[in-house]
């Protein structure tokens, strides 16, 4: 795994540890810019938190006794939803041995544990007494949904650091050495390898430890979802008390987690030319589970409506009202336009299939699901429980700036982590690289192109 | 810690030695890989169970606080209201009542007066305060057990320990729960309690709503909102005494429950309510 230094023109794998590094070793000028601009975002979001924390509490906010709950809540659930998509994206293809996740799994992880740190302020960032969190460790109430929120977040936030963690082991070792890295990156690859040296135990120890990882993910992530889910459903409330919701949230937080590592993906292989690996099939994979889950997305929506609609129960049929044809409408439509039916449209022909086609279905999903985190808190609380008026909410600035800054903060953690780490998982694409290499030669064909390699062949 | 440059520098003549120690690093970072898994494996586990610890330190609800003679006594109470329709003409006297009795910030209603529209097309007013539910769901909900359930079946919150995250407002299913958004106003000296039962004033970023006037309860004395109603139609009871009054006129609870047909507000949500509403002719009880 040591780098070979000669002078004969680098091999496969010395480009594929170059490419690697590029956003470590020259991330350019453009980044810079990029993250001063978010970094501004960022502060200002910062900032409006303090003026919420001493200037006026939750007064600075645009919510009601009635609307009590909104772009907070609605952050949350988006965020940490993102987060599971990523993880997901990883412990699944790892699973399942899926040959093209290798120079897409990094991104994953990292996109899972920047869009978890920010969505993790935001239960305390929603409180009205944030100093106060620490009751929840000294007399927690085990029936209130609240808690296992609190629970089954920290879990999971564990998990992810593992997840992302244990496959840089290896990586850290091979690149440990690269000339092109400075010191301090040196002596942080060293402590990350923990002694790696390669030899066949220590892969199948760090196989088994990945397995038990991504085996233990997917039943933690779904249950991360589904506790954060039963914040709404574990109440009584027409809208809210729903059996789907825990499927419904699980599902519509990897539809937008996928569309969050598409993203990501593209816009690293763009800045940093890592087209040859991240290449053109392996976007298009991705793209085709965002397609199938959103049509599953799609498919929770529909059965939601018609079952609460069709017996016509008044307070339900009231919502949906509000939802279709009158109030929310606007933004109901735009959800299902923008966010489902675009996005599957932008894939399914192969006109658009593209990257900039998939890029903008991407991007689509994310705003529209943010959009539909909005429409399952606000509409339910609108409605009166009682008598009396419709309840109106309108984000006031110091919510904007919030949410602003935290979108800009999860952006601004991948591009600070990616200045330390390798943006491809290059041990595990050598090592998918040689399995199949075996497995065409114990067949008795010679090796043909690969679908994923890390030699390459030029995009296709 | 030791990566494959330092093996590179080992001497060749002690070939043996540096196999073992090889061997031996293998060993270690074997070690620290299946650490590594065993860590998240049970890391998990580790922190529920640490939680459940902690827990045993928790209290389950104020309540079990009181000692169990104070909470045999208080039990001897068990506190309802009837409120009837037949003579609530909606003036509001009983909200304006209770804001001066607690010092509520402007606006803030804990007894809301509705109107709504019965089966007939009739304009009813519905007063509604705090349900006092046998099975409170806003309680269940309340991640560090801030709202309770007093033994004389009062549900309270102890506005010291909410952390304000509203999810008792999302749990209840009669909208009495309110937020204080706003510093509430200033109380006087001698008004000032930071008592469950009487909170004054409020605190800024916690959850209130009616505490049924639990401190006047206990003395003996009537809350604000029967005292204030001029058409009397606010009758506070007990269940163990069997008895109820708006003030001037005392009835058999239980006999004027059943006479006069009293039903209680979404029952179909099991959460028994001990506000008890009585209609008049014709009207619809489904609100």
């Amino acid at each position: 795994m040591v780098e070979q230094r000669t002078g004969s023109p680098p091999t496969a794998q010395q480009e594929l540890h170059s490419a690697a590094l590029r956003p470590v070793v020259d991330a350019g000028r453009r980044f810079w810019l990029l993250f001063i601009g978010l970094g501004l975002v960022a502060l200002a979001g910062a900032g409006a938190y303090g003026l919420q924390l001493v200037a006026g509490g939750l007064s600075v906010t645009g919510y009601n006794d009635q609307v009590f709950w909104g772009s907070y809540e609605a952050t949350l659930v988006a965020f940490i939803g993102f987060s599971y998509g990523g993880a997901l994206v990883s412990a699944v293809l790892r699973l399942t041995n899926a040959p093209w996740r290798g120079p897409i799994t990094r991104i994953a992880e990292v996109s899972a544990l920047a869009t978890l740190l920010v969505g993790a302020l935001f239960p305390i960032i929603h409180l009205g007494h944030p100093e106060r969190i620490w009751l929840l460790f000294v007399q927690p109430n085990f029936q209130s949904p609240i808690f296992w929120d609190m629970v089954a977040i920290l879990t999971y936030m564990l998990a992810t650091l593992v997840l992302l963690t244990l496959p840089l082991i290896p990586d850290a070792a091979a690149l440990r050495d690269h000339p092109r890295l400075g010191r301090w990156h040196r002596r942080l690859y060293g402590v990350l390898s923990l002694g790696w040296t390669g030899t066949e135990q220590q892969r199948r120890s760090l196989e088994r430890a990945l397995t038990v990882v991504a085996i233990l993910i997917v039943p933690l992530a779904v249950v991360v979802h589904t506790v954060l889910s039963y914040t709404f459903s574990l109440t009584s409330r027409p809208g809210w008390h729903s059996t789907i919701f825990g499927p419904y949230f699980v599902i519509g937080a990897v539809y937008s987690g996928v569309a969050v590592v598409i993203l990501a993906a593209l816009a690293y292989r763009r800045a940093y030319g890592l087209q040859r690996w991240i290449d053109d099939k392996t976007i298009k994979k991705l793209a085709f589970v965002m397609v199938a889950l959103g049509a599953a997305y799609g498919y929770a929506t529909f059965s939601e409506i018609t079952t609460e609609g069709f017996v016509g129960k008044e307070a339900e049929v009231e919502l949906l009202y509000g939802l279709l044809l009158e109030r929310f409408a606007p933004l109901f439509w735009s959800f299902i336009g923008l966010g489902l039916l675009a996005p599957i449209a932008l894939i399914a022909f192969r006109r658009t299939r593209t990257p900039a086609g998939i890029a903008l279905a991407a991007g689509l999903v994310i705003v529209a699901m943010y959009l539909k985190r909005i429409l399952i808190v606000v509409p339910p609380l609108s409605r009166p429980v009682i008598g009396g008026d419709v309840g109106a909410y309108l984000p006031s600035p110091v919510e904007i700036a919030i949410v602003s800054g935290a979108a800009a903060g999860v952006v601004l953690i991948m591009l600070f982590l990616f200045r330390f780490l390798p943006v491809m998982a290059v041990d595990e694409m050598v090592e998918i690289e040689r399995e199949q290499a075996e497995a065409l030669a114990s067949r008795g064909r010679t090796p043909a192109p690969q679908p994923i390699s890390v030699s390459g062949a030029p995009d296709g | 810690m030791a990566g494959p440059g330092h093996e590179d520098s080992a001497a060749p003549a002690d070939e043996a030695s540096a196999e073992a120690r090889l061997l031996d690093q293998h060993e270690l970072s074997r070690r620290a890989f299946v650490k590594a898994a065993a860590l998240f494996g049970t890391g998990g586990f580790l922190a529920a169970g640490g939680l459940v610890g902690l827990s045993s330190l928790a209290r389950v609800s104020a309540a079990a606080d009181l000692d169990s003679a104070t909470a045999a006594e208080l039990a001897k109470r068990q506190w309802a209201f009837v409120i009837d329709l037949r003579r609530c003409d909606g003036c509001g006297k009983c909200t304006k009542g209770c804001q001066q009795m607690h010092f509520l910030p402007e606006g803030q209603e804990w007894i809301k007066v509705y109107t709504v529209t019965g089966a007939g097309g009739q304009t009813i007013s519905l007063p509604v305060l705090c349900q006092m539910c046998e099975e409170p769901p806003c309680t269940k909900v309340c991640p560090v057990v801030a709202t309770y359930q007093e033994p004389d079946g009062v549900v309270v919150i102890d506005q010291e320990i909410c952390i304000g995250c509203r999810m008792c407002m999302a749990a209840c299913p009669y909208g009495v729960r309110v937020f204080n958004w706003q510093q509430p106003p200033q109380v006087p000296e001698g008004a000032r309690s930071a008592s469950p039962l009487f909170t004054a004033p409020q605190r800024q970023g916690t959850v209130g709503k009616c505490d049924s006037c639990a401190h006047r309860l206990r003395e003996g004395d009537f809350p604000a909102c029967v005292t204030s109603c001029p058409m009397e139609a606010i009758y506070v009871g007990d269940f163990v005494t069997d008895i109820a009054t708006n003030g001037r006129e005392t009835v058999v609870l239980s006999e004027f429950l059943r006479t006069n047909d009293a039903f209680r507000l979404k029952e179909e949500l099991g959460t028994k309510p001990r506000v008890y509403y009585i209609a008049g002719h014709g009207q619809d009880l489904d609100f």
